[in-house]
Formats: C-alpha cells, structure tokens, sequence
C-alpha cells in the first residue's frame, strides 16, 4: 500500500479535493452490464413508475463507487482504503435527458486512528440533497 | 408478517469460485468513469505493491450479491424479494481484490429486526481466497418494506 499523503500533513478537518460525478441513462446501462445489476427500476422507466418511483433511479451501489473516489483519487492507491460503508438514504432520479443527474461529494478528514489511518466522512449530494448518509471510509495514509 | 429469528446465525455454504479477471475489472472501472491505473495497468499497480491490478473497492459487491441470493430466496426463510431495498452497505478489507484471485462467498444472517412492519436483515459476507485468506468482508443491510393491506 502506497499512498501518497502523508498522517503527519492531515489534520482533522482537512478537506479532500471535492468532486461532481455525472449519471445518464447511458451511464446506468453501462453500470448494469458490468455490475450484472439488472434490476430494471435502474434503466426501464415504465417499470420504475409502476412500483412507486418518480422516474428511473441510478443503482445505489454506482452512487457509493462514485463517492469514495473523492478518497483513492486523493490517496492514489485505492487497495489502501481499509474500511468503507454507506447508508443509502435517498434515490438518485435520473431523467432521460441529456444531462441526467449530478452526484456531487465531498469528504474531510473526521479523526486520525492509529497505524496511520484516517477516517474520512462523504457527503454525497444531488439537487442539493443527500443521497448517501454515514458515509466513512478508513484509509492507510503514508 | 415477521421473520423466523431463530435464522439468526445461520452460515450458508461457500458459493463456488469466482475467478477476478481484469478485463472485468477494465470493464468495471469504465462503467463508473474510474481512470486510476492500478485498475488496468499492473505495472502501476505492482508500483503501488500489489501483485497484479486491483479492482475498485465496491466492486466485490457483485460477487457478494450473488451470495446474499442465497440467503434472500431461502424458502424457509421466506423474504419477499420484490419488497426488498438495500439499506446500507459496508466492507472491510484485508487487501484489495486483485485479478487472478479465486474468491468464494460464505454468507451469515448477523441479525433479523422488524421495524414499523418492515424486515430488516443484516447479511455479512466473507470472501477468501484460493488460499483460504479472508480478503474483504461485506456486510449488507436489506429491508423488506412491509406489505400493503389487501
């Protein structure tokens, strides 16, 4: 495991590099295939309708791979995240347009553990919302 | 109507192996826009001391799935799976998945709540390798919301 922030340059409450994470019906088709999640409330929108959604819904499990990459992209090796949960609180609609939605996350440093790791709290939002809730990762730092 | 607690603590089998190949894991990284190279290139991954590429942390959730089917469409258990949503989900790991790796599931009911009608379950899995190593262990929170009255 090599990353490439140190424990002795974080504090707690240093903020990571915030990112937005774009979602089409593109995207969910694509998340579909390779995650062989087709359950159709992601991509089929007649279906997402008959049992009680707005519109389809992008996979809970895409919107927690787009989140922690606020982490690996700020650490730089991803095998170096020891612990990762989420909460999946509210849906992300995705409407069949061309701009779809916008996942925006950012994350800060919650507390330094021992061994040098550090425990990173993500706020994930869209349309100002959060979708994710106790969303922590645990992280070896350098 | 609520479900069996004595489910509580049941282990299933180990699923059969599931071989990690990296043209999955490439295939994997695009869908969620993920360009670290540790995920296809093993040389940039060998250079952050792993032996092969890895895969992105949530991607073990597809193999750990599968092996929580077990446990969702256990008749005896008798979960309505069209009910059901996903709660929350964690894992924790002792190394990343690499490509190469053989993996086998072993799910276990952690616990069975009835909240306001609806069934809460709490299934972990954990993964080993071909070598019997624990890699990563997934813990995932399923709720079947209650019925509607007839």
């Amino acid at each position: 495991m090599t990353a490439k922030v140190s424990y002795g340059s974080v504090e707690v409450g240093t903020e990571l590099p915030a990112q937005s994470f774009p979602v089409t019906r593109a995207t969910l088709v694509q998340y579909a295939g390779a995650s062989g999640d087709f359950n159709p409330i992601h991509w089929n929108e007649k279906f997402a309708l008959e049992v009680g959604l707005p519109d389809v819904i992008a996979h809970g499990m895409f919107t927690m791979a787009e989140a922690v990459r606020v982490v690996t992209d700020w650490v730089g090796d991803p095998g170096a995240v020891v612990d990762y949960g989420v909460r999946f609180t509210k849906p992300v609609v995705v409407p069949n347009d061309d701009k779809g939605a916008l996942i925006e996350v950012s994350g800060k440093v919650a507390a330094k553990l021992d061994d040098n790791l550090v425990r990173v709290d993500l706020v994930a939002l869209c349309d100002g919302k959060k979708v994710l809730g106790m969303s922590r990762a645990v992280v070896r730092l350098a | 109507m609520a479900l069996d607690q004595s489910f509580v603590g049941r282990t299933y089998p180990p699923t059969p192996a599931y071989e990690v190949g990296r043209e999955k894991i490439r295939e994997f990284a695009e869908a969620v826009g993920d360009a670290n190279p540790a995920y296809v290139d093993a040389e940039a991954a060998r250079a952050l001391g792993h032996a092969d590429v890895i895969a992105p942390p949530t991607f073990v959730f597809s193999i750990t799935y599968r092996a929580a089917g077990q446990v969702v469409q256990d008749p005896q258990l008798g979960l309505d799976y069209s009910r059901v949503v996903h709660g929350d989900q964690k894992f924790s790991y002792v190394r990343p998945v690499r490509a190469g790796d053989r993996l086998t599931v072993t799910s276990t009911i952690e616990s069975i709540k009835s909240m306001a009608g609806n069934d809460v379950i709490d299934i972990r899995g954990d993964v080993h390798d071909e070598t019997g190593e624990l890699v990563v262990t997934a813990l995932t929170k399923l709720v079947a919301r209650a019925a509607e009255e007839a």
